[in-house]
């Protein structure tokens, strides 16, 4: 055991040297493969935070949630589908809920503007009143301190009184929420009375019966589409895996990196590399030996790689708040909450970040030695 | 020095850093549960059903509430016009018949 | 005591390339001295110690190595014969580029495992034996003919083996060096070692260090000269 540590130490020592040959090219190769990890770590860290930190604050959102669909698009919910489901068995809470989109010129952001529900004393605002998010505050930059001013879709300008501002550890949630009363709401989007809902949320009284709710929903209100926490949950448990585009692009781009590297190693030994191990195989070394010295060019770089491009994705993610993702996260919008991760980690992807690193790339330094390996080294006499 | 020696102490080093990290996710995650249970609370007051990372669309800032149609009609070209549609996916119950409530009850709903 | 017994090589054997390099040559090479191999190009002399060093294997024929077959092991084991038995000094010394001359003098010594700086010191001390320990950690492209075919001598002598075995190691070499290697010879067999060079150069097979000079001819042994 310990000559055979001394020996793997030995092959350690032989592989770096012959690797320092080649200095530029393989640091080239060591500093694109950790890239590679450090943005695929990135997204993975990112995601399974956010996953983590979603579904923490989405424990709490509407048991179920009614919309009205006309012709396949979201239109308002008529008030009589109110009474109708306050006065279903099992129904709690049954709220009618205002909000809706509002593109500000003068910002350029989208902002999601809402009523909070009448029984909360947090969020209770008189008419000429908002709460705002703390992405717009930051947005704002300082103008207007302690007013918000919109021009509604129809052209009338409103001023609210910023009552408060959202906290800012509350972003990842509330990053473009303008909170106004009902009659400003309506005002704001110049709906009449009695127009409507956005959408009907509610609880329900017993957690397993939500099915059965649904289903007594469809049969009450045939043309509604019905949301349940399970499927809002659901949908963040998988925003940001495997499956998704930026993932996947990345992945194919690793992979078609990969490729080209395997298929360059591959695609034969030089003839001096040949002669090298020609000469080390009369030296006295064996098969195994340069299999293993190989084993650990491949398995030193990987593993370096790996180290560099975790590490530096956790700080990353972590420390800067993903600032390399950021902008394609963004995309066009205006409005882009500051957010502060919480760190949770995915272990089963950087497991699976680990072998489809670290094993084809091993593969690839090994592979093409064999032939070499096996043959008789009385060639280097010629 | 023995190289070996030298890149082992650096992969030592590196483990050591990632092991830093592991204990600096452990200290934030316990310090960081206050302000999270908030935000939980103040999701739950508000009935916020949505994160709010992506507000250029809004199939995408509300991922959970869009219906089938919406990217189509924020952008009649393609699900892809707004960047962020392909960093995020329709809801799991998207399809023909997902997420619509006379269906839910024949697949034995959720 | 190296005997061979009958032994044949034949290169792409069936094929119509088919070259018989060696027909049944029987000869005992003796410990202790020196054997110098003679003869025209394409003779089999190369050939032949490829064979008697482990290379490669005979395609009929015996090899005996103080009396225990060697010709026909497994390759873990004929590895660890020419690691342990055999010092090679390659005509083209075959040292590795890219590397320092210190580590090329290692490098056999690397799959015993040994102790790093014991075997750093000894390879140390032949460098100092050869005159270059004040290039030990120089590239091995920068040196001289000479200076490589030292590095060679000296990487031969890591394991401290019975056996060197040398092929035209003055091929390229001028008289004065020529003479400076039949000096480490003569230090060599001092110190008890067996050695065999294969050389078409008079000055090696005329040398008084010579022992035994044998002659070979179209795969055979035409003459074995001992003096
Ligand atoms: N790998 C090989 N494949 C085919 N033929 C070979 C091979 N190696 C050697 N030969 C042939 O075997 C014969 C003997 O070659 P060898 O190298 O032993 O001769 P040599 O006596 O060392 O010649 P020289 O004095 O020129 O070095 C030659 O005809 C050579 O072409
Ligand atoms: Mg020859």
């Amino acid at each position: 055991m310990k000559t055979w540590l001394a020996r793997q130490r030995y092959l350690v020592d032989f592989t770096l040297a012959a690797a320092l040959r080649r200095k530029g090219r393989n640091a080239m190769l060591l500093g694109v493969y950790a890239l590679m990890i450090f943005i695929l770590a990135s997204v993975i860290f990112f995601g399974s935070a956010l996953r983590r930190e979603a579904a923490a604050a989405l424990q709490g959102a509407p048991e179920v949630t009614v919309q009205n669909l006309v012709m396949g698009r979201h239109a308002l919910a008529p008030p009589q589908w109110l009474d109708k489901l306050r006065h279903m068995r099992g129904a709690r809470h049954v709220q009618g809920r205002l909000w809706g989109y509002f593109y500000d010129k003068a910002t350029g952001a989208n902002y999601t503007v809402m009523t909070p529900p009448a029984d909360k004393p947090d969020y209770a605002l008189k008419p000429g009143e908002t709460i705002i998010g703390a992405s717009i505050k930051r947005l704002r930059d300082g103008r207007n301190l302690g007013w918000l001013m919109l021009l509604s879709p129809s052209g009338k300008l409103f001023k609210l009184k910023i009552k408060r501002t959202l906290p800012e550890t509350s972003e990842l949630m509330s990053a473009d929420l303008v909170l106004m009363a009902r009659a400003d709401f309506l005002r704001f989007f110049s709906l009449p009375e009695g127009a409507g809902f956005t959408d009907i949320s509610m609880q329900v009284r017993n957690r397993n019966e939500v099915a059965k709710i649904v289903e007594k929903i469809s049969r009450l209100l045939p043309t509604a589409r019905v949301i349940t926490r399970a499927d809002i949950l659901r949908t963040y448990e998988n925003v940001f895996s495997w499956r998704e585009g930026i993932v996947l692009a990345m992945l194919s781009a690793a992979l078609v990196a990969f490729a080209i590297f395997a298929f360059d190693k591959a695609s034969g030994l030089s003839a001096g590399e040949r002669r090298e191990i020609g000469i080390l195989k009369a030296l006295g070394w064996e098969t195994s030996d340069i299999l293993a010295m190989k084993f650990w060019e491949g398995a030193l770089i990987s593993l370096a790689a790996f180290i560099i491009g975790v590490a530096g994705a956790y700080a990353h993610v972590f420390f800067f708040d993903a600032g390399v993702l950021a902008p394609v996260l963004k995309g066009w919008s205006v409005l882009y909450p500051r957010i502060h991760l919480t760190p949770s980690v995915d272990r089963l992807q950087l497991v699976t970040l680990a072998f489809i690193t670290i094993i084809p790339f091993t593969a690839a330094t090994l592979v093409p030695i064999w032939k070499a390996a096996i043959t008789d080294p009385d060639v280097v006499m010629r | 020095m023995r190289k070996s020696t030298l890149v082992l102490a650096l992969l030592a080093t590196g483990l050591g850093a990632l092991a830093l990290e592991a204990g600096h996710g452990l200290v934030r995650a316990g310090r960081d549960g206050p302000a999270i249970s908030r935000m939980a609370k103040m999701s739950a007051d508000l009935g916020l059903t949505d994160i709010a990372l992506f507000s250029e669309a809004r199939f995408v800032r509300h991922l959970s509430q869009a219906d089938l149609f919406s990217p189509f009609q924020d952008a009649p070209m393609s699900f892809e016009h707004f960047p962020t549609g392909s960093l995020a996916s329709p809801p799991r119950r998207f399809g023909p018949t997902g997420g619509f409530a006379s269906t839910i009850g024949k697949e034995g709903g959720s | 005591m190296i005997e061979l017994n009958e032994v044949t090589k034949i290169y792409n054997e069936g094929q119509p390339n088919e070259v018989v390099a060696l027909r049944d040559v029987s000869l005992t090479i003796p410990e202790g001295r020196v054997t110098v191999f003679k003869g025209p190009s394409g003779s089999g002399k190369t050939t032949l110690l490829t064979l008697v060093g482990c290379l490669a294997r005979p395609t009929s024929g015996r090899i005996r190595l103080d009396g225990r077959i060697i010709s026909a092991l497994p390759e873990h084991f004929m590895a660890a014969v020419r690691r342990e038995t055999f010092g090679f000094v390659f005509q083209r010394f075959n040292l590795i580029r890219g590397l320092s001359v210190i580590e090329n003098v290692m490098i056999p010594a690397y799959p015993l495992g040994p102790d790093y700086r014991g075997l750093r010191a000894r390879a140390g001390a032949l460098l100092e034996r050869f005159q270059l320990a004040h290039k030990a950690r120089m590239k091995t492209e920068v040196l001289s003919g000479g200076e490589s075919q030292r590095v060679a001598i000296a990487r031969a002598l890591i394991n401290d083996p019975q056996w060197i075995i040398a092929d035209e190691p003055t091929a390229n070499l001028d008289s004065r060096l020529a003479g400076q290697f039949l000096d480490e010879v003569r230090q060599l067999k001092q110190a008890g070692k067996s050695i065999i060079i294969t050389s078409h150069d008079e000055r090696i097979f005329n040398a008084d260090v010579v022992d035994v000079v044998v002659d070979m001819e179209d795969g055979r042994i035409a003459t074995v000269e001992e003096r």
